[in-house]
């Protein structure tokens, strides 16, 4: 009996070892050279070639039950329906960047002609979209960008410049000009999220910005009670905070609750990116002055529609192409296939009834 | 029960074995799990493809491998539900040390001890210091998921190379059989052998049906339990292993609530969550069954949301109906029995 | 532990007294060490920032714990029968999902809302305790099932949409912050809930009962104990509290979607069992359960306000559990000696 459990444990660690060293050599960080990059080997692009119909575009965001993914995803079903293609919707419950491979790969199976996809890991879904881009399909990343090398185009929201300083001057404004202010964010490793606020960081090193002090990144996960919670301790932490800026739809919501349910209402502004229907009450109750974001459909929106230009041919995903994406005009592809949508619009008590998303 | 009466006849209670043998669960879940995957295959577009087969694999592949050595512990009539923090833990792990500069060949059998070394903590915990194994390992479920996120936090590392992430993802000369599994086959053959056919396997069902006895036989229990759950940790280790090269992404939440996906195949399955009873053939079909239900549901655009209700009707069926079958099988032998006194 | 001197008692009256008042005193230094964590952890934090004693940040942390709290008296009179109810972070968000829909379309008043809640919640811990008791089905994997079953028909059913705050009728949403006599009224709900569980619990036969299901299924029935009838209760009583948990989210946090209170089993779970509630039934109270979870939730926010790394929290919960059950054991452990010394004295 004392031998059995050994000669297993001996007999597994050996499968085990086996496995683990099939290959030879010392491969380190360094050595390193990623070969897996895309197999793209598209024509020349023809910019006169005829929208085709019938085309089959299947969306992916990063969740279903997401009311902002809800909302672009609603934009890419107008587009498609105007393009007289399939529009078809899949997606997980948990933005988690593993679950999102088992839907490609049934995107995959299921031929699909485009897959518009919000990654949830730039680097998790790559090996999968590279294979469908193998198998014809095109991929257009949109709301959070994938590797640059297995994508054929990204739908930028705006740049990421333009997010940052806008961030910023929203937290001058609402702060008053000086003080304490903190950023409630989505996950520690959200890309979005991490980009704008270096951004943010490096405008607050200007002159105009040297009265401001940013003194907590806290991370609510894009979690309604998590971000609740945050806010909270943020408020506990730091007695001496003017203002709160939340550049996620889930954290602000929830920072703002929390701030017009307390005492430091009116004490503590509250600011970033947010929706609309999600932020009216807390605009119409004074807790929020302002705050900003690009209008979500209009991303869906003209995601379908470059999808449709590529897998047409008007478009192969290179710097300079232009195609035409129905009611938002013209658009002209950047570098690195980035397709930017335009600069945000700042939502106040004044205009917020004009808008329903 | 009425079982003893019969037992005086052995030509019945032969084919009575017989028969229980035959609507056994683990057998119907071989038949159930047999056509449902011949039904797809005639029914679902793309289904039978050489390329779905490999997705299917690389699917079930995690679940598949941790029920391993998790059907051994739930024969034991114990559990292990830290398995999915534990691969977690070594995936956070492999990506701090591949910062560090290691070679990749160094991280991976690090990795399966640093996984070997979770289940060890809770072998200590369950067996030597005597604590109920549901709670120890849901508290090492947190205690290994936070430790995941102490060592990687913020970030994801994924820059592993590629013939090691390609080795995973691709198949046998790009035909149709996956590289991972001849790794699944080597090990459930390894896991299988163990259990089925060694005195070491069948202490394990003597565990399972009583401890104590098994003790005053002479078995060893704690020590027994202290490897099975040192194994289920190195196998989690190697989980975490693979699953970071399939996503080639290193990150503290990989795998997160997996333990639950586990858990119920093995439970569907056919082993008994008292422990004593269930097969390892079962088992590896119950994973198979689950995996193949969601892909090809997937296929026919059915909702993840349904997924889950389907999963946790077939868990609830898989030991409800081997009880009805049971009472009705039970009721018939007493009324038989019955008749048969009264004649 | 204090079932012991329920069985002893019909053999060995005149020693039961005794020994039952000596079992309460360890009872007592077990969830004496809760309090003493507690008060540790608030002391120091609130030295690095006396914030954290403010009338805010209590109020804050009382309103968080509320929830769990409910939650975890149902489940530790689970727990007690020798039982588990995995299903409760389901329940609460169908529930949380269903009451959230209905106050949104129509002007309702809030107890409509809380008795919805309450009911679709012993629905579903009716279905769980039928299929334990009568299906002879392990309750781990009956909650198990029910996890994936409940959350799936929820998420069917939201496919996709969400209630918003401003769908939501203002006096629902005030009901989370509004106070009578300066205690919310979520805080007021948890306390009655807590406190009508330990009483009954304790003082009441049927709370008797329970424990003794616990320390010994198979005595229990002999015994004569209706076990179904008590067996249902109990599952009945942890969903209809998981139901009512969903309204108070939902009050409290305005906006609800299919995923609401998604691995929030594992918290309650934790919080019994750190409240000193044994795993394996028969000993445990329900205000112990309440401390535990409110010294989880205490744990959460002192990390934010002492600026620990947040990562750290999970680690942290997962050891306290470990250290909890380690307790159990060590005072176990120390009863038996005890026992069997007297055992020798008599």
């Amino acid at each position: 009996m004392l031998r059995s459990p050994r000669t297993l444990l001996s007999v597994t660690s050996a499968a085990l070892l086996v496995a683990g060293l099939a290959a030879c050599g010392g491969t380190t960080k360094d050595s390193n050279t990623n070969a897996g990059s895309g197999t793209q080997a598209s024509a020349a692009a023809d910019p006169n070639a005829a929208i085709k119909e019938g085309l089959k575009i299947a969306f992916l965001p990063k969740q279903l039950n997401n009311p902002y993914s809800d909302v672009e995803t609603g934009g890419g079903k107008v587009a498609v329906e105007e393009l007289k293609g399939e529009y078809k919707l899949v997606g997980p419950n948990d933005a988690s960047a593993s679950s999102q491979v088992s839907y490609i790969n049934t995107l995959i199976q299921q031929q699909q002609d485009v897959i518009v996809v919000a990654a949830n890991d730039p680097n998790a879904v790559c090996p999968s979209l590279n294979q469908a881009r193998a198998a014809k399909i095109k991929v257009i990343t949109f709301d959070s960008d994938a590797s640059k090398d297995c994508r054929d185009a990204f739908i930028n929201q705006a740049t990421t410049e333009g997010i940052g300083q806008s961030l910023a001057k929203m937290a001058l404004e609402q702060a008053g000009g000086e003080g304490e202010i903190a950023v409630l964010s989505a996950t520690p490793n959200a890309t979005n999220q991490n980009s704008w606020i270096e951004v943010m960081k490096e405008e607050l090193k200007k002159p105009e910005y040297a009265k401001l002090k940013l003194v907590k990144v806290a991370y609510g996960n894009d979690d309604d009670q998590k971000s609740f919670q945050e806010a909270q301790g943020l408020l506990q932490s730091y007695p001496n905070l003017k203002a709160i800026v939340a550049p996620t739809t889930v954290g602000i919501a929830a920072a703002a609750r929390y701030i017009s349910s307390s005492s430091y209402k009116g004490k503590v502004a509250v600011t970033g990116l947010g929706l609309p229907n999600q932020m009216r009450e807390y605009v119409k109750d004074d807790t929020v002055k302002k705050f900003a974001l690009w209008n979500p459909a209009d991303i869906g929106y003209l995601a379908a529609f470059a999808g449709a230009a590529m897998a047409s041919g008007q478009i192969t995903g290179a710097p300079g192409e232009k195609f035409k994406a129905g009611k938002l005009g013209e658009y002209t592809i950047g570098a690195d296939g980035e397709i930017v949508l335009g600069p945000p619009t700042e939502f106040t008590k004044e205009n917020i009834d004009q808008f329903n998303f | 029960m009425s079982d003893i009466d019969l037992g005086k006849r052995p030509a019945a209670n032969r084919s009575g074995a017989l028969r229980s043998r035959l609507t056994s669960w683990d057998s119907i879940i071989l038949v159930l799990t047999a056509l449902v995957l011949i039904i797809a295959s005639f029914t679902v577009d793309n289904f039978g493809t050489s390329r779905n087969f490999t997705f299917m694999v690389l699917d079930l592949l995690p679940i598949i491998l941790i029920a391993l050595p998790m059907t051994m512990i739930i024969v034991t009539g114990e559990i292990d539900l830290s398995v999915a923090s534990t691969l977690g833990l070594t995936s956070s792990m492999m990506g701090w040390l591949w910062n560090q500069g290691l070679s990749i060949e160094s991280i991976i059998p690090l990795c399966i001890a640093i996984g070997a070394i979770c289940g060890v903590v809770n072998g200590f915990l369950i067996t030597t210091l005597g604590l109920p194994s549901l709670a120890v390992t849901i508290g090492t479920l947190a205690l290994y998921r936070g430790l995941a996120f102490v060592v990687l936090g913020d970030g994801a590392v994924a820059d592993f190379p590629w013939n090691y992430t390609g080795w995973v993802t691709g198949t046998i000369g790009g035909g149709a059989v996956p590289n991972v599994l001849i790794l699944i086959v080597v090990l459930a053959l390894i896991f299988g052998i163990v259990q089925h056919a060694t005195p070491f396997g069948r202490s394990l069902y003597a565990i399972g049906a009583n401890a104590q006895a098994a003790h005053f036989s002479g078995i060893r229990v704690a020590r027994t339990k202290f490897w099975l759950y040192v194994a289920s940790g190195a196998v989690a280790g190697l989980v975490g292993v693979l699953w970071t090269l399939r996503y080639s992404s290193a990150r503290a939440d990989n795998g997160a609530g997996l333990e639950l996906a586990v858990v119920a195949a093995v439970l569907l399955g056919g082993v008994s969550i008292f422990g004593g009873k269930g097969s390892l053939p079962g088992v590896l079909a119950g994973v198979v069954l689950l995996t193949a239900l969601q892909n090809a549901l997937r296929l026919e655009d059915v909702s993840g949301q349904a997924l889950n209700i389907v999963t946790g009707t077939l868990l609830v069926l898989s030991v409800l109906l081997p009880n009805i079958t049971t009472a009705v099988r039970g009721n018939w032998q007493r009324r038989k029995l019955r008749q048969a006194a009264a004649r | 532990m204090t079932v012991t001197s329920d069985r002893s008692a019909p053999t060995d009256a005149p020693l039961g007294a005794p020994a039952a008042k000596r079992f309460g005193g360890l009872l007592k230094t077990r969830e004496l060490g809760i309090v003493l964590a507690l008060a540790l952890l608030v002391a120091y934090t609130a030295i690095d920032n006396p914030r954290f004693l403010s009338g805010q940040s209590i109020r804050d942390n009382l309103l968080n714990t509320a929830i769990l709290a409910v939650m975890a008296t149902g489940q530790a009179v689970v727990v007690i029968t020798r039982n588990i109810d995995l299903s409760v972070g389901s329940v609460l968000g169908i529930s949380a999902f269903a009451v959230a829909t209905l106050m949104s379309n129509q002007d309702l008043p809030m107890v409509v809302g809380l008795l919805a809640g309450l009911a679709i919640g012993a629905v579903a811990g009716l279905v769980n305790g039928v299929l334990v008791r009568y299906g002879k089905v392990p309750a781990l994997v009956v909650t198990l099932g029910t996890l994936y079953i409940y959350r799936g028909i929820t998420y069917s059913w939201a496919g996709g949409s969400q209630v918003n705050a401003d769908e939501l009728p203002r006096h629902f949403l005030t009901f989370a912050n509004d106070s009578i006599l300066g205690i919310p009224w979520l805080v007021l709900i948890a306390l009655v809930v807590v406190a009508a569980g330990s009483v009954m619990m304790r003082n009441y036969r049927v709370g008797r009962e329970l424990y003794a299901m616990g320390s010994s299924p198979a005595a229990a029935e002999l015994a004569g104990i209706k076990v179904a009838r008590n067996l249902l209760g109990a599952f009945v009583l942890s969903g209809a509290l998981a139901g009512l948990a969903g309204v108070l989210y939902a009050a409290r946090f305005g906006t609800v979607d299919a995923a609401a209170g998604t691995g929030l089993e594992l918290n309650v779970v934790a919080a019994v069992v750190v409240g000193g509630v044994a795993v394996f039934g028969g000993s445990g109270s329900v205000w112990g359960a309440a401390l535990g979870a409110l010294l989880l939730t205490v744990i959460g926010s002192a990390l934010a306000v002492l600026d620990i790394n947040q990562f750290w929290q999970q680690a942290i919960v997962g050891a306290l559990i470990i250290l909890a059950i380690c307790a159990d054991r060590l005072v176990a452990v120390r009863i038996a000696r005890s026992l069997r010394k007297r055992d020798a004295h008599v």
